[in-house]
């Protein structure tokens, strides 16, 4: 069992666990996410590993309730236990000076890009943060942000905060004035990463995106977090979780991430487990 | 005089089929005592016993047969547990008609002795016991096993029995390999497997679930930092291979592991009260014709599925699974389209499955394996309509602790590199099982893990006595 040492409300429906996983704790690397699962009949849920503390053997992740499974995970508080939590997976970010990077985060994305800025930033690079949200409530993190990048822009979709616009809007503006940056990394939902894929290819940027495909093992046994990279089939578990943004197949991966949408108002409905065993859920 | 033998094995009671489709209980109910005892008649405990030739550890069937007949079934295990430590799952899933079986002298003229059944029965009669632990003292040498499918619980089972102290360090959140997530309850009742399983921790073998290695150490980090003194390596066959067909990321294709993991480990059968979701489909195709293709199809089957096809592109004699798991899938309805090439996915546009494009085979001349070689006959392509395809037709290496060990010897399929005594290209690192010889059997991967774990002892013992 894992226990939850803290947990944090970031903005409705978003959550902050710090979980005591040493051993996790010890080999994490920006970049790189964990598989927690919460109970017996829980489901494999990958997510990123926001950040880490050795010392105390803490790994921090931030998650938006989804569905079914995210939203029992956020029914847990403080002392409570995950039954397991593995990683750290993935392939960890290439960290290096680079020149200027800009680091774009979509939604929830701003806890995976935060660590990588943060590496980026000691590597000595000259980082630039991006962060938009839908509103002046879901945003959060922008002091860590702040601190880990820079210059940081924050924009809103509806102007609730700072400025409206989408990063996207803040991206061009900033090339437009600044020039081409070594590297763009986006990470948020897909039509956000698909969006400043499209854009950076225009100027011809590099651009990496980690993608959130739907996983089962996340060790390269199942083949469900399949993705096609320049023609070729990958496991973003192991190959990723970061691809060439502009050899991504993001309308693939959008069919793909609605595989079990009905499934998943199947189990909305449900409550708890019922079975208490009978359906051999404990056996 | 000669005996009179009875010339066929006794039935194995089964579970109906039309029941059996429907469910997730085990299909074969095993040998009651008296059926037991009258199948071990047929035993003529030779001379020069033909069968334990074809065994892939040597199994003193003879010998365990005999003690069958004399009701000594504990001294029966005794026998089979020296070279097999696990009757109960062997009993089951080994290909007996491939190995011991087909060299009974009985079989010559009339079926073989069910010698496999007889394994099952013993197994299943010691599951249920405590079993005895013999230790050696402890040698105070450290030991890791990389992997807990069978060839690492064989070669735990033999050091722990040595005096070794062992942890074994297991990638997913539940000990057991294939035998936990790829052999549905079905063929394997987990229980049996986890029953082995606590036997091992008795014997104070120490097993971490949710640990990578390669991600949550390195091979040199557990050598050098965390003290062990020598490592095993049964990480197993578990990277699926897809066919590069056009369309094949569409929603509903299936690999074999996906599908079977999410049904076994994660007991998507009993969702929406378990967590985790599975497409079963109303027509499934399974691609290939081995055990884990028969394992998907009566998956689907079970789930719900309304028609369910194996696609093979050879002949019915050509399939690769075992003989009784081909015989069971037909009995439940599993439908068999042979001689059947798939050539594409075809899927609408939203993503989803619609159909399988397939084309129709002949069998033309050998090949290298010496089975004739299916070639496409022109123009025969033919769309089956299916929601969900599931593939199975094989897998590779498991890359997470190759990756990033890169003086261990690999080959270029990237099976781990050893040799006989299971010894790999690093010092202290031996390997063994699916990842060595790439996907086999449940019996092989223990014969490798139990040669390792001899030849970890020897070298262990050859440093002397442990220095603290
Ligand atoms: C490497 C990786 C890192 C991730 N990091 C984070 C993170 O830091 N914070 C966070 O909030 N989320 C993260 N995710 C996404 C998170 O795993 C999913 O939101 C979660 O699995 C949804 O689970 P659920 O049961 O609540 O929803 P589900 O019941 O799975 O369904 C919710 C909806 O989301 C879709 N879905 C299912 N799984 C995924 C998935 N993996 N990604 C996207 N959509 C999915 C379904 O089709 C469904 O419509 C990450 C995913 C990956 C692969
Ligand atoms: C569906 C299916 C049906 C089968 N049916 C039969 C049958 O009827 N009869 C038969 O004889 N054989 C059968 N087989 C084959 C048989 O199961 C395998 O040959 C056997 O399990 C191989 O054993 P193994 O110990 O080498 O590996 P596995 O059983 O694959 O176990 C390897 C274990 O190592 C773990 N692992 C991998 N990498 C790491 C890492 N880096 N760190 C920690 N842990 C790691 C994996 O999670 C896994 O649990 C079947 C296989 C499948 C998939
Ligand atoms: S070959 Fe057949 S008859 Fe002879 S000992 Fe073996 S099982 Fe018995
Ligand atoms: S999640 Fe199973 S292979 Fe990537």
């Amino acid at each position: 069992m894992y226990q939850i040492i803290s947990k944090k409300a970031l903005a409705p429906a978003i959550y902050e666990y710090e979980i005591l996983a040493p051993k996790v704790a010890k080999k994490a690397k920006a970049g790189q996410f964990i598989i927690v699962k919460v109970d017996e009949q829980g489901e494999r849920i990958p997510l990123t590993i926001a950040d880490f503390n050795r010392e105390t053997g803490t790994v921090t992740i931030v998650f938006a309730e989804a569905g079914y499974s995210t939203k029992k995970l956020g029914q847990l508080n403080a002392g409570d236990a995950v039954q397991d939590f593995v990683g750290p997976l993935g392939v960890p970010s290439h960290v290096d000076k680079l020149g200027t990077v800009i680091m774009v985060a979509g939604g929830v994305g701003v806890a995976p890009v935060y660590p990588i800025a943060r590496e980026m930033k000691i590597a000595g690079s000259h980082v630039v943060g991006i962060m938009g949200a839908r509103n002046k409530d879901l945003i959060f993190w922008e002091d860590r942000m702040k601190e880990a990048c820079d210059e940081l822009f924050v924009t809103t979709d509806d102007g609730s905060y700072v400025r409206q616009g989408f990063v996207t809007d803040v991206l061009r503006e900033y090339i437009e004035k600044e020039g081409n940056p070594a590297m763009v990394m986006a990470i948020g939902p897909l039509p956000m990463m698909r969006a400043v894929a499209n854009m950076t290819k225009e100027y011809g940027i590099k651009t990496m995106v980690s993608l959130n495909s739907i996983m089962v093992d996340g060790t390269g046994m199942c083949g469900a977090c399949r993705v096609t990279i320049g023609g070729e089939t990958k496991f973003v578990c192991v190959d990723g979780p970061e691809f060439d943004g502009h050899l991504v197949d993001f309308e693939e991966q959008l069919m793909r991430s609605r595989q079990y949408k009905s499934e998943e108002q199947q189990a909305m409905q449900q409550s708890s487990c019922g079975c208490g065993g009978g359906g051999k859920c404990h056996g | 005089m000669a005996k009179q033998i009875i010339p066929k094995k006794h039935p194995m009671p089964h579970q109906d089929p039309k029941v059996r489709a429907k469910n997730f209980d085990e299909v074969a109910l095993g040998y009651t005592e008296e059926l037991a005892l009258a199948e071990a008649e047929r035993c003529l405990k030779c001379k020069n016993p033909m069968c334990m030739k074809g065994c892939p550890v040597s199994v003193d069937i003879p010998e365990f047969i005999a003690h069958v007949k004399e009701r000594k079934y504990e001294e029966a295990a005794k026998v089979i547990k020296r070279t097999n430590a696990l009757p109960a799952v062997c009993g089951r899933v080994c290909p007996q008609e491939n190995q011991c079986e087909k060299f009974c002298i009985v079989g010559k003229k009339n079926e073989p002795v069910a010698i496999g059944r007889l394994e099952r029965f013993v197994g299943d009669y010691m599951v249920n016991k405590e079993a005895e632990i013999e230790k050696a003292e402890a040698t105070g040498y450290k030991v890791a096993i990389v992997g807990s499918g069978p060839a690492g619980l064989a070669c735990a089972a033999d050091l722990a029995r040595l005096g070794h102290s062992v942890t074994m360090f297991e990638a997913l959140h539940t000990p057991g390999g294939v035998l936990m997530y790829g052999i549905p309850e079905f063929r394997l009742p987990k229980a049996i497997v986890q029953k082995e399983i606590q036997n091992l921790k008795k014997m104070g073998v120490e097993i971490e679930t949710n640990a990578i290695v390669g991600q949550i150490a390195s091979l040199d980090e557990l050598l050098q930092e965390e003290g062990f003194d020598a490592v095993f390596l049964g990480t197993g066959a578990g990277t699926p291979y897809f066919m590069n067909l056009p369309g094949e990321n569409y929603n509903g294709v299936y690999s074999a592991n996906e599908f079977l993991t999410r049904s076994n480990l994660m007991k998507a059968y009993c969702f929406p009260q378990c967590d985790t979701p599975i497409k079963v489909g109303k027509k499934v195709a399974v691609l290939g014709g081995g055990n884990v293709a028969m394992d998907a199809a009566r998956t689907a089957l079970r789930l719900g599925a309304e028609d369910v096809y194996i696609v093979y592109r050879r002949s019915r004699a050509e399939l690769p699974a075992r003989l009784e798991e081909v015989e069971h899938a037909e009995e439940e309805g599993v439908q068999f389209l042979f001689l059947t090439n798939p050539t594409k996915y075809v899927g609408s546009e939203e993503g989803w499955l619609t159909g399988l494009q397939c084309i129709k085979m002949e069998l033309g001349e050998p090949d290298a394996s010496g089975r004739r070689k299916p070639v496409p006959i022109d123009g025969s392509e033919f769309v089956l309509p299916v929601d969900v395809a599931i593939v199975a037709i094989g897998q590779g290496p498991n890359p997470l602790l190759t990756k990033t060990t890169p003086d261990l010897e690999t080959n270029k399929r990237g099976n781990i590199t050893a040799d006989e005594t299971g010894k790999t290209s690093k010092e202290g690192v031996y390997a063994g099982g699916d990842v060595v010889t790439g996907a086999a059997t449940v019996i092989k991967a223990m014969g490798a893990g139990r040669v390792a774990a001899t030849s970890i002892h020897e070298y262990l013992m050859g440093k002397g006595p442990k220095k603290n």
